[in-house]
């Protein structure tokens, strides 16, 4: 029986080897100003010892997708390898006007705008091509929005994992669990991207959702 | 007499439309100023268009994007829902209007509450 057996993992692992050699490809999605690209530093700064992207208290400070492939997350004693895409915020209205209050003169603000209504078309395009999703949610903020609403229910319709990330929990304001209360069908973390609290367990929920 | 049109469109209507025709329909109204209530509401990937395409629309001065809220579709859990899962999710109502004149003030799952500006 233990030939047998043996031989049956071997076989299985040769065809898993041959045939399922692409990473899975995660996106992290959300609002802008959630924290995607604070947990995709997080992320690539635990696994691969550098970073994504810059970020900044000025929304759409990432206003192209980037993407990392191959990213080796070890948890539970096994690994997993990923493509990580860490995508511009969500929105569905860009003012220009509101990058002007916060210190910016009106060309820049325009171009910043533009920008990021490019951004926000390229992140749209990306759902199509993914295998799961991080949807991050600022836990100070109400979970009930559009970007929210329109994300969990495109992986529903596609049957496709998605694992909630409710950020910013080193934050008094923060509520996790009104965002647990808002979408209890989907599993849950509650995280500081910045501080790295609970940031194992994110990695456990990775492993589980995407593995 | 000043105000925002507001129109409520029937499921019927936007059944007939294929999928960019209704898209179409909807940032046409919502740039002409109008608000719409759809009683049956957008699929998940028809709202990822609608945000995609009104991007393309977005011009300073002139088109800020739109408001829009549903509320959370509920998956099909009927037999013929779980027999063909085809269509496992059925849409709600959606409110759509242009960000400049409609604000959400709250939302949760059965209830969106909006204000209406005319300024």
């Amino acid at each position: 029986m233990g030939v047998i057996r043996s031989f049956r993992k071997n076989f299985s692992d040769f065809f898993k080897k041959l045939f399922n050699k692409k990473n899975a490809r995660i996106g992290i999605y959300g609002p802008p100003n959630a924290g995607k690209t604070t947990l995709a530093n997080r992320i690539l700064r635990d696994w691969t010892g550098d970073a994504m992207g810059s970020v900044s208290h000025i929304a759409h400070e990432t206003r192209r997708a980037r993407r990392r492939e191959g990213v080796t997350i070890k948890s539970n004693g096994g690994s997993i390898s990923l493509d990580i895409i860490d995508t511009p915020g969500l929105a569905t209205k860009i003012d220009f006007h509101e990058f002007m209050e916060l210190g910016m003169d009106e060309a820049e603000s325009k171009r910043r705008a533009k920008e990021a209504t490019e951004g926000v078309i390229e992140a749209v395009k990306w759902l199509e091509n993914l295998d799961g999703v991080i949807l991050v949610m600022d836990a100070t903020e109400d979970p009930y929005t559009q970007v929210n609403v329109t994300v969990i229910g495109n992986m529903e319709a596609r049957s496709l994992p998605l694992l909630i990330v409710a950020n910013k929990v080193d934050l008094p304001e923060s509520s996790p669990s009104t965002i647990r209360d808002a979408f209890p069908q989907h599993p849950m973390v509650a995280i500081s991207a910045l501080e790295g609290k609970n940031i194992d367990t994110f990695y456990d929920e990775i492993a589980k959702r995407f593995g | 007499m000043q105000g925002i049109q507001m129109d409520l469109v029937s499921e019927d209507r936007l059944a007939k439309m294929p999928p960019v025709e209704k898209i179409r329909f909807i940032i046409d109204e919502v740039k002409s100023g109008k608000i719409l209530v759809l009683e049956k509401g957008l699929t998940p990937e028809e709202e990822a268009t609608l945000i995609e395409m009104t991007m393309t629309q977005i011009q300073p001065d002139d088109f800020a994007g739109i408001e829009m809220e549903s509320y959370p579709s509920q998956t099909d859990g009927s037999f013929l829902g779980k027999l063909f899962k085809k269509s496992p999710v059925r849409t709600r109502l959606t409110v759509i209007g242009p960000a400049n004149k409609l604000k959400t003030l709250k939302k949760d799952r059965d209830m969106i509450s909006a204000l209406v500006s005319n300024k």
